[in-house]
C-alpha cells in the first residue's frame, strides 16, 4: 500500500480569494479512510468556501485536492466521487424518498434492478425501510436528515461533506442526531468531512477537529487534544469555557511563569502554543472553570496547598444541574467562573458567602500574545 | 366575535364577491348560451336549437379559422416557453442581486405599454417604408424596399412579443424560490447540466411553467388587435370572425355561438394541458 | 452562484442572448416613441430634424396631440374609465382578499378558482357576453315597461363593467398575497390592549395592507387605460383613447401625432409602474 492510499482526502496549499478578500488562506490536511473529521469556526471562517472547493462548486486560487491520492481540481463537481448534504438538505421536493435516492443512482446509469436494492439497502441502513413513497414534505426533521445522508450513501462516495446540517433541529433533536450521525459514519464506514460552528457537535461526534479562523487552520487534532492542549489563543478560547485574562509576564522559569493580569491578579501558568515567552512580554491566560475548585474556607479541601489561592466573594451562582458553576468576585475585583457541585443540600455556595479558589499551575494556559 | 356577526361579517365580505361573479360572469356567460342557441326562421321570429352550431360546421372556413387560431396560438406559447425560459432562469439565478431587480423592471415597464402601442411600433418598423426596410436599402442589401408586414411569421412574432412577459413573470417567481443548494445538490449526486435541468429545474418550476403557458395560450386566442394590425385583413384570427358576425353582419346569435366555441375549444385545451403536467388550475395561475 | 466552473464561452453567448431579447423588447417602443420628435408629415425615415411640434403645435396639418380634440377627450374618457374601475376593483379586491384569506365557507377551492377565471376568459368574450346580457335585460325592459335604460346600452357605464368584470381578479391577487403575509398576532397585540375590531381594522390590518391597495389600484388603472379587446364591444359614443387611435390608425393612417400620443402614455405608464414597484418595495422595518 502506498502512503497515498491511506488518504481518502488530501489538500495542499489549498486558497481561495474573492476579489481582494482571501476566504481560505493556505490550508493544508490529510484526512485518514474512515475517520470522522470536523472543519470547526466561527461564521465567516472560510470553512463553507473550503468545503464547496472540495466539492467541485468553486476553484481553489492555489493548491491541490486530491481524494484517494488523486487530484480531482479538473473533475468537474457532477464526476466527483464526494458527496455532499447540504445545509438546508436540499431534498428535491418534487420526488418522493425513493425517487431521490434513484437519482443518483440514475445519473450513474444504474439499471432499474439496481436502483431498487440499492434504495431498499440505504433505506435499511437509515432504519427508515417503510419511507420510500413517502414525500419529502411528509417527513420529519429527523427523518429528511437521515434521507438526505441515506441520498449521498446510496452511490458509495469516497468521502460525504456535511454542510451544519443540524443547524436547523431543536435542540433535543439536535443532541439525538449528534448520535446517530457517529452511529451512521460508524456503520457506512466512510470518510466524514462535517462543518460546523457548534464546538459542541465537533467535540462529541469527530475522531479529529481542525480549527479554523480567518481562513487559515488554527490547529488540528483529537477533541481531548484540542481542549487539553490548545496550540494557539485562538483554540483556547474557542473550544470550550474558559476564564480568559490579558496580562504581563513578569517571571519565566523552566517550571512556570508567573503573570500579573490587567486586574492585578498574580498567577502562577505553564505556557502553551509554539512561540517562546519572555519576561516582560503580553500574555493571554486562559483557565477551564472545572479546574478551578471553589469551597468554603473552614472546609477540609479548602487548606491544600495550591499553586494559585485565592478568596473572594460569590457574586451569583448559575444552577443548571451537573453543570452548575459560581461567579466568583475575585481579590482584583475580577469575576471567576468556577463549577461547582449543587446538592440543594446545607453546604451549598450561596450569593455573598467568603469562598476560596485555588487550581493547579497545569491548569492556567498562558500564550505569548 | 359572537356566531351571529361573524355570520353576518362573513355575508357581507361574500356579497361583492357573489355580485361581481354572477352578474358580470356567470349570468352573462349563461346568457350567451341561450343567445347561441337561438334560431333565426323568419325575420323577428325565434326558434330554440342548434342551427348557429350547425351552421358552424358546415362552414369550412370558420372550422379552418378555429383551428389555425388553435395551433398558432400553441406555436406562439411553445415559442414564448423556449425563449422565455432563459431569460427567466438568468433573471432568477444568475443575475446578480441588483441586476435582478432592474432586468425584471425591464421585462415589466413593456407590459404597462397598450397591446395597440406594442403592434403600431411593430408596423413603423416593419412596413415596406418602415424601419428595417429603409435600413436595408440604405445599406445596399436590397434595391427596394421590403413589406414584412401581413404574414404569418410576422403575426408569430408580433403575439409572441405581446405575450411573453406573462410568461417569464411566472417563471420568475418560481424560479426565484428554487434555492441553488437543489441545482448544486442535483450536480452532486451526478447529475450533468442536462439532468439537472430535465430532473431538477424544470420539474421544479413546472407550476410556474403552466401557469405561463395557460395565461399566454389564453391571452394569445383571444387577442385582436395584434393579428389584424400586423397580419392584415386576411389575418383570419378567430376573434375576428366574432367581431364580424357581432359588429359587421349583426347576426348576434351566431356570433354568441361563436363565442361558445372559442371558450370551449381553449378550455378544452387548457384542461388537456393540465391534466398532461399534473397540475391544477389552483396551484399555477392562482400563485402568480 | 450555481456553477462556478461553467464555459466562459457559453456564459458570454447567454448574456449575449439575454442583452438580444431586451433589445427586441425595446425595440417596438423605442420605433414608436422616437418618430414623435421627427419633424416630417409620417412615422418613418429618413430622420427630417427635431420638433415638439406633435405635441404642442396649434395647426394643421401637423396638429399636436395637445390641440387635437378627439385625442384629447379620448384621453379624459380613458381616465375617468380608468379611476372607476380601479377605485371599484381595489374595493371589491380587497374584500375578496378578506373572504378568502381570513374566512372558511363550503366550496371555498371552487370558488377561488372562479374568482381566478376571469382572468384567463378571452377579453373579447368577457365583452361581448356583457353586452348581450346587457342588451336583453335593457331590451325586456324597454318590451314590458315602455322605459329605456341608457346606462345598459354601449357607453361608459358598461365599459367601466367589463372591464371591472376581469381586472377585479388582478387586484383580489394582489392584495391577497400582501394580507397572507400578515402576522396576526399584530392583531391580537391590538385586541389585547384594548381596540374593538373597527378599530383593529382602520388602525393595523388597513394600514399594513394599504401598500398593497396603492399597487393593486396603480396596476388596475394602467390595465384600464390600455384595454382593447374588452372595450371594443361595450364601446358607445364616449370613445375612449386605445379606440379613438385605432379609428385613427384605420381610417387616416399612422400619423406622427399617434406616435406622440404613444409617448405621452409610455413615459406616464413607466411613471405609475416604478411608484407602485416602490411602493411595494418591503421597508428595511419588516
Amino acid at each position: 500500500m502506498t502512503d497515498a492510499d491511506t488518504y481518502d482526502l488530501e489538500c495542499t496549499g489549498i486558497s481561495k480569494d474573492f476579489g481582494s478578500f482571501r476566504a481560505v488562506d493556505d490550508v493544508s490536511f490529510r484526512i485518514p479512510s474512515g475517520t470522522f473529521f470536523s472543519i470547526l469556526g466561527p461564521s465567516g471562517c472560510g470553512k463553507t468556501t473550503l468545503m464547496r472547493m472540495i466539492a467541485g462548486f468553486e476553484d481553489p486560487t492555489a493548491g491541490d485536492v486530491c481524494i484517494k491520492g488523486k487530484s480531482v481540481l479538473s473533475v468537474p463537481p457532477n464526476k466527483r466521487n464526494v458527496k455532499m448534504v447540504f445545509q438546508h438538505l436540499a431534498l428535491f421536493p418534487m420526488m418522493d424518498v425513493y425517487e431521490n435516492i434513484a437519482y443518483g443512482l440514475r445519473c450513474a446509469g444504474a439499471t432499474k434492478d439496481e436502483i431498487a436494492s440499492k434504495v431498499a439497502d440505504v433505506l435499511e441502513r437509515v432504519a427508515l425501510p417503510d419511507l420510500a413513497r413517502r414525500e419529502i414534505h411528509q417527513l420529519s426533521g429527523g427523518q429528511k436528515q437521515r434521507i438526505a445522508i441515506a441520498r449521498c450513501m446510496a452511490l458509495n462516495p469516497d468521502v460525504l461533506l456535511l454542510d451544519e446540517p443540524l443547524g436547523a433541529l431543536d435542540l433535543k433533536l439536535r443532541e439525538a442526531m449528534k448520535i446517530e450521525l457517529k452511529l451512521l459514519q460508524h456503520q457506512f464506514d466512510t470518510t466524514f468531512v462535517y462543518i460546523t460552528h457548534d464546538q459542541s457537535e465537533a467535540l462529541v461526534m469527530s475522531d479529529y477537529v481542525a480549527v479554523m479562523n480567518a481562513g487559515r487552520f488554527e490547529q488540528v487534532g483529537r477533541p481531548e487534544e484540542l481542549y487539553h492542549a490548545p496550540q494557539t489563543a485562538f483554540v483556547a478560547g474557542f473550544v470550550g469555557d474558559s476564564n480568559r485574562w490579558t496580562g504581563r509576564a513578569v517571571e519565566v522559569r523552566s517550571d512556570g511563569i508567573k503573570v500579573e493580569t490587567d486586574a492585578g491578579l498574580t498567577v502562577i501558568a505553564m505556557a502553551h502554543g509554539n512561540e517562546q515567552v519572555v519576561e516582560g512580554q503580553a500574555v493571554e491566560l486562559f483557565v477551564r472553570p472545572e479546574f478551578i475548585s471553589a469551597t468554603k474556607p473552614g472546609t477540609p479541601d479548602s487548606d491544600l496547598p495550591a499553586d494559585n489561592s485565592y478568596t473572594g466573594t460569590v457574586d451569583g451562582v448559575l444552577f443548571n444541574g451537573a453543570n452548575s458553576r459560581v461567579l466568583v468576585r475575585g481579590p482584583a475585583g475580577d469575576l471567576i467562573e468556577a463549577d461547582v457541585v449543587v446538592t440543594g443540600g446545607a453546604d451549598d455556595l450561596r450569593e455573598g458567602d467568603p469562598v476560596r479558589l485555588h487550581w493547579a499551575r497545569a491548569q492556567s494556559m498562558c500564550f505569548a500574545s | 366575535m359572537s356566531q351571529d356577526t361573524k355570520r353576518l361579517s362573513l355575508i357581507l365580505l361574500f356579497a361583492p364577491f357573489a355580485l361581481w361573479i354572477v352578474l358580470l360572469i356567470l349570468l352573462p356567460h349563461i346568457g350567451m348560451v341561450v343567445l347561441s342557441l337561438r334560431e333565426k326562421v323568419a325575420p323577428r321570429v325565434y326558434e330554440f336549437g342548434f342551427g348557429n352550431y350547425v351552421d358552424f360546421m358546415n362552414e369550412p372556413i370558420y372550422w379552418n379559422t378555429l383551428m389555425r387560431t388553435g395551433s398558432m396560438s400553441l406555436l406562439v406559447t411553445v415559442l414564448a416557453l423556449l425563449i422565455g425560459f432563459p431569460v427567466a432562469y438568468y433573471i432568477a439565478k444568475i443575475a446578480g442581486k441588483r441586476s435582478r431587480g432592474a432586468l425584471f423592471l425591464m421585462c415589466l415597464i413593456p407590459l404597462w405599454v397598450s397591446d395597440l402601442i406594442r403592434a403600431f411600433g411593430w408596423i413603423l418598423l416593419l412596413r415596406e417604408t418602415g424601419v428595417v426596410s429603409s435600413l436595408l436599402v440604405w445599406s445596399g442589401m436590397t434595391d427596394e424596399g421590403i413589406e414584412f408586414l401581413y404574414n404569418d411569421v410576422t403575426v408569430v412574432v408580433g403575439l409572441v412579443y405581446t405575450v411573453i412577459l406573462f410568461m417569464i413573470v411566472p417563471l420568475v417567481s418560481t424560479l426565484d424560490g428554487m434555492g441553488d443548494d437543489m441545482i448544486e445538490a442535483g450536480y452532486n449526486l451526478g447529475g450533468n447540466s442536462l439532468t439537472v435541468l430535465r430532473r431538477i429545474i424544470i420539474p421544479y418550476a413546472m407550476p410556474g411553467i403552466v401557469a405561463g403557458c395557460i395565461v399566454v395560450f389564453m391571452l394569445t386566442s383571444g387577442s385582436y388587435l395584434t393579428p389584424i394590425l400586423l397580419g392584415g385583413k386576411n389575418s383570419s384570427w378567430f376573434t375576428e370572425q366574432i367581431y364580424d358576425q357581432f359588429i359587421t353582419r349583426f347576426n348576434w346569435e351566431s356570433g354568441a355561438a361563436f363565442g361558445i366555441l372559442l371558450l370551449a375549444f381553449t378550455s378544452l385545451v387548457v384542461w388537456l394541458g393540465l391534466r398532461l403536467s399534473g397540475q391544477s388550475l389552483a396551484n399555477t395561475v392562482a400563485r402568480t | 452562484m450555481a456553477r462556478a466552473n461553467t464555459n466562459k464561452a457559453l456564459m458570454f453567448g447567454y448574456r449575449a442572448y439575454v442583452a438580444a431579447f431586451f433589445v427586441f423588447l425595446a425595440a417596438p417602443l423605442l420605433a414608436a416613441g422616437t418618430f414623435a420628435f421627427n419633424d416630417s408629415l409620417f412615422p418613418a425615415l429618413p430622420w427630417q430634424g427635431f420638433t415638439l411640434d406633435w405635441f404642442f403645435n396649434d395647426t394643421e396639418p401637423k396638429l399636436g396631440m395637445f390641440h387635437d380634440r378627439r385625442l384629447l377627450r379620448g384621453l379624459y374618457y380613458s381616465f375617468v374609465i380608468a379611476m372607476m374601475v380601479s377605485v371599484l376593483s381595489v374595493a371589491v379586491g380587497t374584500t375578496n382578499s378578506f373572504l378568502f384569506i381570513r374566512r372558511e365557507f363550503p366550496f371555498k377551492n371552487a370558488l377561488y378558482i372562479l374568482m381566478i377565471v376571469p382572468l384567463v376568459i378571452p377579453g373579447v368574450i368577457l365583452g361581448i357576453s356583457i353586452l348581450v346580457l346587457a342588451s336583453n335585460v335593457a331590451n325586456s325592459v324597454y318590451d314590458r315597461f315602455e322605459i329605456e335604460i341608457d346606462l345598459l346600452r354601449p357607453g361608459i357605464f358598461l365599459v367601466v363593467l367589463g372591464q371591472f368584470s376581469f381586472i377585479t381578479t388582478i387586484t383580489t391577487l394582489v392584495i391577497s398575497a400582501r394580507l397572507r403575509k400578515f402576522d396576526s398576532s399584530l392583531e391580537e397585540a391590538a385586541l389585547n390592549l384594548g381596540a374593538g375590531r373597527a378599530r383593529v381594522l382602520r388602525t393595523i390590518t388597513l394600514p399594513f395592507l394599504r401598500p398593497a391597495m396603492i399597487a393593486a389600484g396603480i396596476v388596475a388603472f394602467l390595465v384600464s387605460f390600455e384595454n382593447f379587446n374588452t372595450t371594443l364591444f361595450l364601446v358607445g359614443s364616449e370613445s375612449p383613447l386605445t379606440i379613438t387611435m385605432y379609428d385613427r390608425m384605420a381610417k387616416v393612417g399612422s400619423t406622427p401625432v399617434l406616435n406622440a400620443v404613444s409617448f405621452f402614455l409610455m413615459v406616464g405608464s413607466g411613471l405609475l409602474a416604478l411608484i407602485s414597484v416602490a411602493i411595494q418595495r418591503p421597508h428595511p422595518s419588516e
